[in-house]
């Protein structure tokens, strides 16, 4: 779009916000009673819904079964009217396929899968509004529906996009900002440790900015990381409330 | 005794949650939770051209996607089944006079409002059809869409307008849309609003559209097993009843919602 700034000189975006602040994050914990592990999260206009079933038998072949850890199957799936245009397949596309994949890698690197051998977790979220950061905010539900199936994990997986612009990083990028075609960046870290689970970037961008965009990404993830460790104590202590401790 | 395993009475439904405008990206949404039955309907309108055969009027599609959140069974092209059966449900139970599809026209032969109708089954607790019927008319309900001109030039080439105002809508009138009730028979009665569980026992189930004024516009037997006529008439009647108290209670929570106007504390799936 020619003559949208997505950064003034005053250091504002176009929705407001500043070079490295988030959107507004609220997640529920438990939306579903059938599942083992549900969560809900809104990143600004960005609606995630994950849910969890496991650990159970494998379902179809047993083949697949491996004999030391637990198998984590993914899939990612966008409401058809999550984006502007109308989709035409929810899941089953290369994309979404591509997304499932991603989930997989991200999720097997934090997930304890050594306690729970011959097993599978199985991760199905659900895009219900597009703006932005879908990934991410994929990930930050999964992280607690998760929790909330009571699955053991290493850490917390937080993530969150980052971008370039006029030799300044910004964090959580909105669909206004990821369709001008610059660089992103997706990033998967936990926390605790500082390691990163999944790391992917398109576009071009020149060496010297990646430690600045990744920096920016890494400190962004560590701020959805207090979100999201609210949001779980919050459940937890509500949960306690109603079992009378 | 009218007694069921939760206390309801036999033509008592559960505990009914309807939301509307739950989605921004869409024309108009609608979120119902039924018990452990959680649907979100999405209608998005876009331009198309009218079909050959009706060419003043819109008109509507039906997509259902049963996802994989609501069982693992619906993964990848799992669901697909149950989403078509679903949809050619709700195809059948549109007919003419449900919405008023000639509103829809812009100008003949060449422009209409396509009407996408995407229903989302996020979980499954029983008695799908009637909460989906529900969803599917508190989101038509909610539909706003834009106003627009045709302009003509002198060449003749017509440009399609949007008005200026983002609020300038037209709204459809959900009177005649109707809403599924199933009645599943378990033992020598039946019942509406059957649970998993129950859903289990019944072996034959008759599906039941009707509208607000309290006509039938399909009728429809699932189920392994069958029905003998003299119960297929007691559920129908029994259907009728039930429908319109359903519809009843539908339109005045619909406008209680509208009533509150922009400033509505939207929950979503937060609360």
């Amino acid at each position: 779009m020619a003559g949208l700034e997505l950064l003034s000189d005053q250091g504002y975006r176009v929705d407001g916000r500043r070079a490295g602040e988030l959107r507004k994050i609220q997640a529920r914990m438990g939306v579903f009673a059938q599942a083992d592990g549900s969560a809900y999260i809104e990143q600004g206009n960005t609606k995630a819904l994950a849910v969890v079933y496991g650990p159970h038998e494998i379902r179809g072949s047993r083949a697949r079964a491996l004999p030391d850890r637990a198998l984590v199957n993914c899939q990612y799936s966008s409401a058809t009217f999550s984006t502007g245009e109308r989709k035409r397949r929810p899941h089953g596309d290369r994309k979404s396929c591509e997304m499932g994949l991603q989930l997989r890698q991200t999720f097997e690197a934090a997930i304890l899968t050594q306690l729970h051998p011959r097993s599978q977790i199985d991760i199905y979220v659900q895009v219900l509004q597009a703006d932005g950061g879908t990934y991410a905010a994929c990930v930050n539900a999964a992280t607690l529906a998760v929790l909330d199936a009571g699955i053991p994990m290493r850490d917390f997986v937080c993530a969150c996009s980052a971008g370039f612009v006029d030799g300044t990083a910004l964090a959580d990028l909105s669909h206004v900002e990821e369709a001008t075609g610059g660089p992103q960046l997706a990033l998967a870290l936990l926390p605790a440790s500082g390691q990163i689970a999944l790391l992917e970037m398109d576009a071009r961008l020149h060496e010297d900015h990646l430690e600045q965009v990744l920096e920016a990404a890494a400190r962004a993830s560590r701020d959805v990381h207090t979100v999201l460790d609210r949001v779980v104590r919050q459940h937890v202590q509500e949960a306690s409330v109603l079992l009378g401790d | 005794e009218d007694l069921r395993v939760d206390g309801r009475g036999c033509e008592d439904y559960r505990c009914v949650e309807v939301e509307t405008d739950v989605v921004s990206n869409t024309s108009g949404s609608a979120r119902v939770k039924l018990g452990h039955t959680d649907i979100l309907v999405g209608v998005k309108a876009e331009m198309g051209t009218p079909k050959l055969e009706k060419p003043n009027e819109g008109y509507l599609e039906f997509f259902v996607d049963c996802s994989a959140s609501a069982t693992p069974e619906f993964e990848g092209r799992g669901g697909d089944d149950l989403g078509t059966e679903i949809a050619n449900t709700l195809y059948r139970i549109f007919n003419k006079s449900s919405v008023d599809l000639e509103s829809l026209c812009i100008s003949p032969r060449e422009h209409c409002w396509a009407l996408y109708v995407d229903v989302l089954l996020l979980e499954c607790g029983g008695n799908l059809f009637d909460a989906i019927s529900i969803a599917v008319k508190a989101a038509l309900f909610n539909t706003r869409i834009p106003r627009v001109r045709v302009l003509e030039d002198e060449e003749g080439s017509k440009d399609i307008e949007l008005s200026d105002d983002p609020y300038d809508c037209i709204q459809l009138s959900v009177e005649n849309v109707p809403c599924i009730v199933t009645l599943c028979k378990i033992g020598y009665r039946h019942v509406v609003d059957a649970t998993l569980q129950e859903e289990a026992c019944s072996l034959a189930s008759l599906l039941v559209s009707v509208t607000s004024k309290g006509v039938v516009t399909c009728m429809r037997k699932v189920g392994k097993g069958s029905l003998d006529p003299e119960s297929i008439f007691e559920m129908l009647e029994t259907g009728k009843r039930v429908g319109k108290v359903l519809h009843a209670s539908l339109q005045s929570i619909l406008h209680k919602e509208e009533s509150l106007g922009p400033k509505r504390q939207k929950v979503g799936f937060l609360g």
